[in-house]
């Protein structure tokens, strides 16, 4: 079982390595807006740093939706996903590794660049730590539900923006919980609670969202 | 063995078949046979568990392959119309990921001798972009040499694309499969080029399935 996870991470993480641009434009999108905003708002130290945290995290969630057509789309026109569909193993499983790999080329490098923006932002130590642990914990359930929301609209006219629709409101508890830790320590008060609710998010996400994954890949492929 | 029984398939508002059933024994080659467009993918999306038939049941060794899921897979080689190959992997990387995702044993020397099988010798190392359709064809078909503990074969047309040499090289493969008490289905327009001891052939098209 082990064995089948990590095939298909290591194919998934070879895959993205031969497309980086495309790995690369997610990255740059997100770099883009979050620069776009001081420009719009102006340089004022106080406001920026008041706003870093939503802006970086709203900035987060549309990287995620714009890199999920790389989930299953390509296997699916392909005929992967068929393969994948009758494995001897678990698809639930399967999934899993799919979006383990696609969280290690967008949600770990999205919390890595978190540094630098946060450097621009002027922000405090202590709030760009928290900015990264809630960026840590958060990406990975924005490429979970995100699958459950690829799965979905798989092999449907228009479903770049439909899956903007259908997934976007689920992101709304991991974006508030996200930019109000680092806001939380801001204001003092220590942003734990915000990070364990966001890790519990992550854990329920993990565990269930596989079989949502699945059961929807099941219905878009017949 | 496998079965079905009284399969209805509709696409869309057509009904494709109704009352097939069908009942192929180790050792035997079913040929699924028809015009375009009567069903033939999809009959054999439905025996692999791919497609729900809209009235019916597939089963395998008697229990519904519904209930067996990952235990039936297990028994199942599927090469589908579509070759599941990527662009951007080689040979060996494709077959490499194809055997990680069936849940399949595979060595670094099986899947070199997998693709010298099937004749992509010095080709393992490039990628699939810069291959011929037939070429594609042939990884997507090196999976069957990873498969020989795999009692049931489902193939799509898989003489499509293949030069005569690839012809005989998979019926060769086949018909050792069907000697070893493998089953196997295929739909082909040609002439089945497969000396099989016990064949048998569903027709579709003719209003209702004939039993075999």
């Amino acid at each position: 079982m082990l064995k089948t996870l990590g095939a298909v991470v290591r194919r998934d993480l070879l895959l993205a390595f031969r497309q980086r641009a495309d790995v690369a434009n997610t990255l740059l999108f997100f770099v883009v807006v979050v620069t776009m905003v001081p420009l719009g708002v102006g340089a004022e130290p106080n406001l920026l740093r008041s706003i870093a945290p939503g802006v970086v995290w709203v900035a987060a969630l549309l990287a995620a939706i714009l890199s999920l057509h790389r989930l299953f789309a390509a296997d699916f026109a392909d005929g992967t996903l068929e393969q994948m569909l009758i494995s001897a193993e678990p698809l639930p499983l399967i999934v899993l590794g799919k979006t383990a790999a696609h969280w290690l080329v967008t949600g770990v490098p999205v919390t890595a660049i978190a540094v630098v923006l946060g450097i621009m932002f002027d922000l405090g130590v202590g709030q760009t730590a928290t900015l990264m642990a809630s960026l840590a914990l958060g990406t990975p359930v924005l490429s979970l539900l995100g699958a459950v929301g690829a799965a979905l609209t798989l092999g449907l006219r228009g479903g770049g923006v439909l899956v903007s629709l259908l997934v976007l409101p689920l992101y709304v508890p991991v974006l508030i919980l996200g930019a109000g830790s680092v806001e939380a320590v801001a204001a003092g008060l220590g942003g734990g609670p915000y990070l364990l609710l966001l890790g519990a998010l992550a854990l329920f996400a993990i565990v269930l969202t596989p079989w949502a994954v699945s059961a929807a890949l099941r219905i878009s492929v017949e | 063995m496998l079965e079905a029984l009284d399969l209805e398939c509709t696409r869309g508002e057509r009904v494709l078949f109704r009352g097939l059933g069908l009942r192929v024994e180790p050792g035997t080659l079913l040929r699924v046979a028809g015009p375009n467009g009567t069903g033939k993918t999809s009959l054999l999306r439905v025996l692999c568990g791919l497609l729900q038939p809209t009235h019916g049941e597939v089963r395998w060794r008697a229990a519904p392959i519904r209930a067996l899921k990952e235990e039936y897979w297990s028994a199942l080689a599927y090469v589908g119309h579509l070759n599941g190959v990527k662009d951007d992997l080689s040979a060996v990387e494709n077959l490499r990921a194809s055997a990680g995702i069936a849940g399949l044993d595979a060595d670094a020397s099986a899947l070199r001798g997998a693709l010298d099988a099937v004749g992509l010798v010095g080709f393992e190392d490039s990628l699939a972009r810069f291959l011929s359709q037939g070429q594609r064809r042939r990884i997507a078909l090196a999976r069957l040499f990873l498969s020989a503990g795999v009692p049931l074969w489902i193939l799509d047309e898989p003489f499509t694309a293949l030069d005569a040499r690839g012809v005989a090289c998979l019926s060769a493969l086949v018909a050792r499969h069907l000697a070893g008490g493998g089953i196997v289905v295929l739909t082909t327009h040609q002439e089945v080029p497969v000396d099989a001891a016990r064949a048998a052939t569903v027709e579709l098209g003719s209003g209702t399935g004939t039993p075999c």
